[in-house]
């Protein structure tokens, strides 16, 4: 995916090292690699690869990560700007 | 097949005709907010207690991919309601789920099934499962599979081992231009309206409003809007990765320009300065337009990225678009030499 790279410096992931237990867990559910396991600890090795889908976060053990999940789509975004709703999912007929 | 739980269906690995045209149909945009299957258990092969058990979507899509993969195998199959949506969306949406899991295994009476205490799940349900959830809902250890179903076998394979190549989602031309279908079916859905209205708009001039006028320039324009769209929904997404720039806004105005200006050069007729500009604006401004909302397709474009991008696109547009229609309706009394 290093072919496809999208806006930088957006994402709103964070992670706390000093929290990470060390299980690895986000290494295994990012679908585009942002993390790597270094001396029992996971690091954020790229950044602006993070699509803020929120699979580390939610399967973080000890909460160490935080984002705002959503979708990355216009349409959904839209929507959202007239229902004022925050991290809005596809929701329309005609999603996926 | 008769268990101790009662009896389960048995599923074949190989797809039928109806199976064909059923993905056939759904990929074109037709009915595709209700091809599913059942929830619940299936088998594949002839399992027994020892056997994988790996947890999908009951998106009829989804289905027919990973049992035409698994072809060979014996395995059981848990299809959890996702309300006929793929694995990724549905996760999204939070109809795959910890809670839908943990229902599903309890359903099925998994624990009586099978002696281990292992459920396989695609790795793109991550964003709606919890594996702790999981685990302390009905004891059923998640073990992440692989995002591809055809990377399974190898996964199986390997001990429940994933590279780092089968943990990454990709985006390749193929996999690109299959989504182009649904992109052009939803497009006109939501735009026809807007090539008669464009055909009417073009009657009007200094004759207030003559049919001459009408055939004469709704051609043309109708000729814009339609290449907007293609070069929105199908030649962006095609170029995806060449064309520069990463605001999805500019890789549409861009193709669209490059459009525009072609049907500039190969229409028949030579178009004046004003209303080829009035067209050019059009196809560019439609362009963007839809290559933005192809965001939501992708598999690697972040919501704050998308509304940071819609916040300067949509206003820059919504110029754009004012001004090649203002454009377009003057052009229309301006004597143009022949």
């Amino acid at each position: 995916m290093e072919k496809f790279r999208y806006l930088p410096n957006v994402s709103t992931l964070k992670l706390d090292e000093s929290l990470c237990i060390g299980c690895g867990s986000c290494t295994l559910v990012c679908p585009h690699s942002v993390f790597t396991m270094n001396e029992k600890k996971a690091h954020i090795a790229d950044f602006d690869g993070c699509m803020e889908c929120g699979a580390c976060m939610n399967n973080c053990p000890v909460a160490a990560i935080d984002l705002r999940p959503g979708v990355g789509c216009a349409a959904a975004i839209i929507q959202s700007w007239f229902k004022g709703k925050v991290g809005v999912s596809c929701e329309t007929e005609t999603c996926c | 097949m008769a268990t101790t739980s009662g009896p389960i269906p048995r599923i074949k690995t190989e797809l039928d005709k109806r199976d064909r045209i059923g993905s056939l149909l759904v990929r074109l945009g037709a009915n595709r907010n209700n091809y599913k299957v059942s929830p619940g258990l299936y088998a594949l092969g002839r399992p027994d207690s020892e056997s994988v058990v790996l947890v999908t979507a009951n998106y009829k899509l989804t289905f027919d991919t990973l049992r035409k993969a698994l072809n060979g195998l014996n395995a059981w199959l848990l299809v959890l309601d996702t309300r006929g949506v793929n694995v990724w969306c549905a996760a999204g949406k939070k109809n795959f789920s910890s809670e839908e899991v943990i229902l599903q295994v309890k359903n099925a009476h998994l624990d009586q099934l099978v002696s281990h205490r292992k459920l396989i799940l695609p790795q793109l349900s991550a964003t709606g499962v919890s594996a702790l959830k999981v685990k302390k809902g009905c004891g059923f250890e998640v073990v992440w599979g692989p995002i591809q179903a055809g990377d399974i076998k190898s996964f199986l394979a390997a001990g429940f081992q994933a590279g780092k190549a089968m943990r990454q989602v990709t985006f390749t031309l193929s996999e690109r231009l299959v989504l182009t279908p649904v992109e052009i079916s939803q497009t006109l859905k939501s735009l026809l309206w807007l090539i008669p209205l464009m055909f009417l708009l073009s009657g009007i001039g200094p004759d207030i409003f003559s049919l001459a006028n009408l055939w004469q320039r709704g051609v043309p324009v109708s000729l814009a809007v339609v290449l907007g769209v293609l070069s929105g929904t199908v030649l962006t997404p095609a170029l995806l990765p060449w064309i520069p720039f990463r605001a999805f806004s500019v890789k549409g105005a861009l193709a669209g320009l490059l459009v525009g200006l072609g049907l500039m050069l190969f229409s028949l007729k030579t178009i004046a300065f004003l209303p080829a500009l009035a067209l050019i604006l059009l196809t560019v401004t439609l362009s963007s337009y839809l290559a933005m909302n192809f965001t939501g397709c992708t598999p690697f474009t972040s919501p704050s990225g998308v509304e940071k991008e819609m916040r300067q696109a949509i206003p820059l547009q919504s110029v754009a678009a004012c001004l090649g229609l203002i454009l377009w309706f003057i052009s229309a009394f301006v004597r143009t030499p022949v």
